[in-house]
C-alpha cells in the first residue's frame, strides 16, 4: 500500500485533540478525582480526600434510591412504548404507497423540536385545571375519568404524563431506522410467503422480526441510553418533585452539585452514569460488529 | 372468479385500516403543535377558558409583539444564531481535518485515538458538567457565549469525526494518487479533493450540530445567568415561571423558535434520515 509512505499530517489532528483534551477527557478525570474528595468549589484549599465515602454514601441515600428506580422505570417504558410504536409505525408504511413521505415527515416533527419546547407544551397539556387540554378530554368529551386529574401533583399521574410525553417525543425517530431497515428486506420473501398463505400476522413474526433482530436490539440498547439521561423534561416539568418523589438520576446529580453545591457527591452520582452507560454501550458494540458482519 | 374479487376486497380493506391507523397517529402527533400554535393566538384571558378552543376566538399577535419587542427576545434569538452559526462551523471545519486523517493515513496512534473517540461518543455529556463548570469559571467564561461554543464544539466532535470517517474511508484512491503524483500538498488534497467530494456528508454533520446548538439547555442554562446572554432555549424556559406562566408567550417564542428547525428539516430531509440511520444520532 502506497498510504504507508505518504507523512502523516499530525497538524490536522491538532485542534480536535486540543478540544477533545480540554472539554471532554481532562473533565472526565476531573469528575472520577472530585468524586473522591469533600470538595470545596470557592475554596480548593479546603478540598478534603474522604476515599470512596462518596460513593458509599449512594447506598443510604434514599432518594438516589428511589431516582434509580424512577429512572429504570422510565427506561423500561419509554424504550418499550417507542419500540412498539415506532415498529408498527415502521411496518404499516413500510406497505403504502402514497404519502410515504408525509408521514414520515409527520412522526419525525416531534423528534426536530427541542426538549424544552416540548416538556413546557406537555406541561401545558397536562395542566391540573379542569380547562387542561387532557383533562377536558378525559373529562368532557371521553367522560372516563369524573374530575379534572391534578396530574403533576401526584408522582403517578406525574410520571404518567413524563412517560407519554418521552414515547411521543421518540416514536419519530424509532420508525426511521426501522424503516431504513425495512428496505432492505428482499421483495421476494414477502412474495414467497405470501404465495404460500401466510397471513400478516405470521409474515411479521417469521420473516421481518427474525431479519431485523440485530437493528431491533441495536435500537433498543441506544433508546435505554437515551432514557436513563432524561432530564429536561424532568427539571421543566416537575422539577423532582412533589418532594423528590420523580427525581431521576441525573436530575438528583445536577441538584445536588448546583443547588446544594455537593461537588463531591454529585462528582459520585456522574461516575456512577458513566459507568452504567459504558457497561450498556459494550452490549451495543457487540451487536453492531455482529450487524456489520 | 370469487376468489379474486374477494381478495381484492380484503386488500383494499386492509389499506383503509392501514390508513386509518396512519391517521390516527397523525392526530395525536399533530395535535399537541396544533393546541400550541391556538395559544400562541389567544389573549391572556382566554388561556385558560372553557372549553379549550382550537381556534382562539379574538385571536390576537400581540404574545408575538411582546415576544420581539420587550422581555429581550431579540437577544436570545441573536444569541443563538451566533452559537449555532459558530459551533456548525468549527464543527464542520475540526472535525473533518480530523476524519482527514483517520481515513487517510497509517499512523502509531491511530488505534489507540480511535478508540478514545469511542469512548467520548458514550461519554453522556451531563455526566462531566461539574469539571466543565469550573474550568469555565476558571477561564473567566461564565456568562460568555464563547463558554457556551467552546463546549458545544467538543460535544459534537466524537460522533462526527466518527461519521466523517466512515464516509472518507469510501473515497478511492486513485483519485488522491494522481493528486500526489501532480505534486499536491496534503493541504491541497484536503481542501480540493476531499472537502469537495464529501460535501453530503459534511452537510449532515452541519445539519446535526446546529441543531444540536440551537436546542441544548442544560449547559447554557448553567453557565448563562444573565439576562441578555441567554440563549432560545433557556430564555424560553425562563418565560415559564415557578408560579405564574405567561403560556401566550411562552409558546409564541416557542413557535418563533422551533420554525426554522422544522422548515430545515421539511427541506433538507435526505440529510437528516442519511444521518440518523448512519450514525444513529439520537435526537
Amino acid at each position: 500500500m502506497k498510504t504507508k509512505k505518504r507523512q502523516t499530517p499530525y497538524l490536522f489532528l491538532l485542534p480536535g485533540i486540543i478540544f477533545l483534551s480540554v472539554w471532554l477527557i481532562y473533565p472526565m478525570l476531573k469528575t472520577l478525582q472530585i468524586s473522591f474528595y469533600d470538595w470545596n468549589f470557592i475554596d480548593a484549599s479546603k478540598n478534603v480526600f474522604i476515599g470512596i465515602q462518596n460513593y458509599a454514601r449512594t447506598f443510604h441515600d434514599e432518594i438516589f434510591l428511589l431516582s434509580v428506580r424512577n429512572t429504570l422505570l422510565y427506561s423500561v417504558v419509554t424504550v418499550s412504548g417507542q419500540l412498539l410504536l415506532g415498529f408498527a409505525t415502521a411496518i404499516i408504511i413500510d406497505q403504502i404507497r402514497f404519502g410515504k413521505i408525509f408521514f414520515r415527515t409527520v412522526y419525525y416533527l416531534p423528534v426536530v423540536t427541542s426538549w424544552v419546547v416540548c416538556s413546557l407544551l406537555f406541561k401545558f397539556l397536562f395542566n391540573s385545571s379542569a380547562a387542561g387540554l387532557i383533562n377536558y378530554v378525559l373529562v368532557d368529551i371521553l367522560h372516563v375519568v369524573e374530575n379534572a386529574v391534578p396530574w403533576l401533583n401526584e408522582p403517578q399521574t406525574a410520571f404518567l404524563a413524563l412517560f407519554i410525553l418521552g414515547i411521543w417525543k421518540g416514536v419519530g425517530w424509532t420508525m426511521v431506522i426501522f424503516l431504513a431497515a425495512l428496505q432492505s428486506i428482499p421483495v421476494e420473501l414477502y412474495d414467497a410467503a405470501q404465495m404460500d398463505g401466510a397471513n400478516a400476522w405470521q409474515i411479521v413474526t417469521h420473516i421481518t422480526i427474525p431479519i431485523l433482530a440485530p437493528t431491533i436490539i441495536l435500537v433498543t440498547i441506544m433508546l435505554t441510553i437515551g432514557a436513563f439521561q432524561t432530564y429536561i423534561p424532568i427539571n421543566l416539568i416537575t422539577n423532582g418533585g412533589p418532594v423528590h418523589r420523580t427525581e431521576v438520576i441525573l436530575s438528583y446529580m445536577y441538584d445536588q452539585a448546583f443547588t446544594n453545591h455537593n461537588f463531591g457527591y454529585a462528582s459520585a452520582l456522574s461516575f456512577v452514569m458513566i459507568v452504567i452507560v459504558f457497561i450498556i454501550s459494550q452490549f451495543q458494540l457487540k451487536f453492531s460488529d455482529i450487524k456489520s458482519k | 372468479m370469487h376468489n379474486t374479487t374477494s381478495f381484492r376486497r380484503n386488500n383494499l380493506l386492509k389499506k383503509i385500516l392501514l390508513y386509518l391507523a396512519l391517521l390516527v397517529g397523525t392526530f395525536f402527533t399533530i395535535t399537541p403543535f396544533l393546541y400550541m400554535l391556538a395559544t400562541s393566538f389567544k389573549k391572556d384571558i382566554f388561556i385558560f377558558e372553557f372549553p379549550p378552543k382550537f381556534i382562539p376566538q379574538d385571536p390576537t399577535i400581540q404574545n408575538y409583539l411582546t415576544a420581539i419587542t420587550t422581555r429581550q427576545f431579540g437577544n436570545y434569538f441573536f444569541n443563538s444564531v451566533l452559537v449555532t452559526l459558530a459551533t456548525t462551523m468549527s464543527v464542520v471545519i475540526i472535525s473533518s481535518m480530523m476524519a482527514f486523517v483517520f481515513a487517510r493515513f497509517r499512523f502509531r496512534s491511530k488505534r489507540v485515538l480511535t478508540n478514545l473517540i469511542r469512548i467520548l461518543m458514550m461519554l453522556p455529556s451531563m455526566t462531566i458538567i461539574i469539571p466543565q463548570f469550573i474550568l469555565a469559571s476558571k477561564l473567566n467564561l461564565l456568562n460568555s457565549l464563547s463558554g457556551v461554543i467552546l463546549v458545544y464544539i467538543a460535544q459534537n466532535l466524537p460522533l462526527n469525526i466518527f461519521l466523517l470517517t466512515g464516509f472518507l474511508e469510501q473515497i478511492p484512491d486513485e483519485i488522491e494518487e494522481a493528486a500526489r503524483i501532480d505534486g499536491a500538498s496534503n493541504w491541497d488534497i484536503y481542501l480540493k479533493i476531499i472537502l469537495p467530494l464529501s460535501t453530503p456528508a459534511l452537510a449532515t454533520t452541519a445539519i446535526f450540530s446546529a441543531l444540536g446548538a440551537w436546542d441544548e439547555y442544560v449547559w447554557a442554562m448553567t453557565i448563562l445567568n444573565i439576562s441578555e446572554k441567554r440563549t432560545l432555549p433557556v430564555g424560553i424556559a425562563s418565560f415559564h415561571g415557578q408560579f405564574a406562566t405567561d403560556w401566550g408567550l411562552v409558546f409564541a417564542a416557542s413557535i418563533i423558535a422551533i420554525t426554522p428547525i422544522i422548515l430545515l428539516y421539511i427541506f433538507l430531509q435526505k440529510y437528516f434520515v442519511k444521518g440518523i440511520t448512519a450514525g444513529s444520532i439520537k435526537g
